[in-house]
């Protein structure tokens, strides 16, 4: 928190603010994008109203969306993001959409991310002791289905972990040709890897590399808080910071960086 | 010839329809339309070892796992959608407090298709999801196969008929004919899937008023076996067009819930020691009740159903 507020003074921009911006530029214009809460909801919203007003967000209770809601929602279940939907429709419809592969992209959050961009929310450790979490949700889902995968979550070595303990939400396995030998749909798995200290993306053997830093992070602050040798990117690259443009439209959804500390 | 009002209070309702053991599914609609005041008379008439179903219930399967009711939960998510963790939940999984408690691990959609293989009476239903996950090795209703039809592997999710579903709607007619609108989730399936239905109504409306707009008309009467008229039974969850989501009410069960003595603390004041849901009512602030009243109606445009 000081931390991050002493990047707001510094550079005119929070942390969670890189990192919407981060995930915005995910989204194509015209794509599906399987939306979760919080962060992913304000990086379709900047998308929309920046470089692709075209893209459509879909929600796992139903609702597809064209236009933003009106309003910071904390669930996706909120009046104000039902009310001016374009449709409202059943769990599996959207399911269905994601199955067929029509989805190009899903956004999803983590306690914990391996090197293979699998995802844990079922079981986490603290002192060593075993703790239950809620579960997958749609995670697991979009982690099959989806063409492309997002994953949001801070940078810490104890959740970007060598090999994840659960495996709720598959990324690539144990390597190239895992998905498919699961029976995974072959054009799908994790794109990328977004935390408060840079970028991850994934190389044609499955594993995760190091394709950018935040402004102002430095190599060894992203190995000393990861829980493997990571691989850099032969040309790294130093993250974009958020553009005007870019933070107006977070700034009038969320203000007081209730989201985007 | 009229047919027969199935109007019940809620104590009734689950009273009759509701014995211990019974699989119950909550929260069809995710985190709109969640059936609160039928939880707490779950918790207030002792309830026991109840299987809870539904994808995400909110905090609403925090609160009779707390109670202890319940001894399994078939589920894609339990926890606090807008604050976390479910520490009654918790405290059950990892240390049998109040009781031992089985969690089967479902994800949203393959939940979606145990009761949509249940509403269309088979076996099971097919699906990629879930393959290559520690979800399909470890629950038992997921089995991959190889497809009988092409050179594929596919993962069965096997039908689920809960006993009952209780389903809170905008609005019903006394015999169950119930109107819903915006987030649907899984409550048509829920509906068909389930052996019987509760319906909880915001408004009883008459059957003419039903009739007024069949596309809307997710639930028909012959599935509902009560029909509770419980305006605000969805609090803290929201109702589109009719309340709105105590977002407030959310964080302070988390807080207030931590530590064992804090939940049986928080159960005895909302729960326990309230007679009923208009008495619940009477525990929320003016202030509070006014700001979840809707501030600007947006309806419909009328569809036009003349010949």
């Amino acid at each position: 928190m000081a931390r991050s507020e002493a990047n707001l003074a510094a550079r005119g921009y929070t942390f969670g603010e890189l990192m919407v911006a981060a995930a915005a530029r995910e989204i194509g214009d015209g794509e599906l994008v399987f939306v979760g809460m919080r962060l992913p909801m304000l990086a379709l919203l900047v998308a929309r109203r920046t470089h692709a007003p075209g893209a459509v967000g879909l929600f796992e209770n139903g609702v597809l969306r064209e236009t933003p809601s009106t309003e910071l929602l904390y669930t996706m279940g909120d009046p104000p993001n039902l009310r001016g939907a374009t449709q409202c429709g059943a769990m599996l419809d959207v399911m269905g959409l994601l199955q067929q592969g029509r989805v190009d992209v899903g956004f999803l959050g983590a306690a914990e991310v391996d090197r293979f961009g699998s995802l844990n929310t079922t079981w986490g450790y603290r002192n060593k002791e075993m703790q239950r979490l809620p579960g997958s949700g749609g995670a697991c889902d979009i982690a099959c289905l989806a063409r492309r995968t997002v994953v949001l979550l801070a940078h810490d070595r104890a959740r970007l972990c060598d090999r994840v303990s659960h495996v709720t939400s598959p990324g690539f396995g144990s390597g190239e040709g895992w998905r498919r030998a699961q029976g995974l749909p072959p054009a799908s798995g994790p794109s990328s890897i977004i935390t408060t200290l840079g970028v991850l993306r994934f190389g044609h053997d499955g594993e995760a590399f190091l394709a950018s830093v935040h402004p102002g992070i430095s190599v060894e602050e992203v190995f000393a808080n990861t829980g493997w040798t990571l691989r850099v990117a032969d040309e790294l690259m130093e993250t974009e910071p958020p553009s005007d443009a870019e933070l107006r439209v977070m700034r009038e959804l969320d203000p007081n960086h209730f989201w985007t500390r | 010839m009229t047919a027969e009002s199935k109007l019940l209070t809620m104590r009734d309702a689950i009273a009759r329809h509701v014995p211990s053991g019974s699989i119950v599914l909550l929260g069809a609609q995710l985190e709109q339309m969640i059936p609160f005041a039928a939880g707490h008379e779950l918790i207030r008439q002792s309830r026991r070892d109840l299987t809870l179903v539904g994808p995400i219930s909110d905090i609403l399967f925090d609160q009779p796992v707390g109670a202890g009711c319940i001894s399994r939960v078939m589920s894609a998510w339990v926890g606090n959608v807008s604050a976390g963790v479910g520490y009654c939940f918790r405290r059950a999984v990892e240390r049998g407090i109040p009781r031992r408690l089985e969690v089967v691990d479902y994800s949203n959609f393959t939940m979606a298709l145990a009761l949509h293989a249940g509403a269309l009476g088979v076996p099971f239903l097919p699906t990629y999801a879930t393959l290559g996950s520690d979800l399909l090795k470890k629950n038992r209703n997921l089995r991959d196969f190889s497809s009988p039809v092409s050179e594929e592997k596919l993962v069965a999710v096997r039908a689920l008929r809960p006993d009952v579903a209780i389903l809170h709607v905008q609005r019903s007619d006394a015999q169950g004919n119930a109107h819903i609108w915006g987030s649907l989730g899984v409550a048509v399936d829920g509906a068909r899937a389930a052996r019987k239905v509760i319906v909880v109504a915001e408004e009883i409306v008459e059957p003419s008023v039903i009739a007024s707009d069949p596309n809307r008309t997710l639930i028909p009467a012959f599935l509902v076996a009560a029909v509770v008229h419980e305006p605000g039974g969805a609090h803290p969850s929201p109702v589109q067009g009719y309340c709105g989501r105590d977002h407030a009410f959310f964080t302070e069960y988390h807080e207030q819930t931590r530590r064992l003595e804090d939940f049986e603390y928080w159960l005895a004041r909302w729960v326990v020691q309230v007679t009923d849901r208009t008495e619940y009512w009477k525990h929320l602030d003016a202030s509070r009740v006014e700001a979840l009243a809707v501030k600007e109606h947006a309806f419909s445009a009328p569809a036009d159903f003349g010949c």
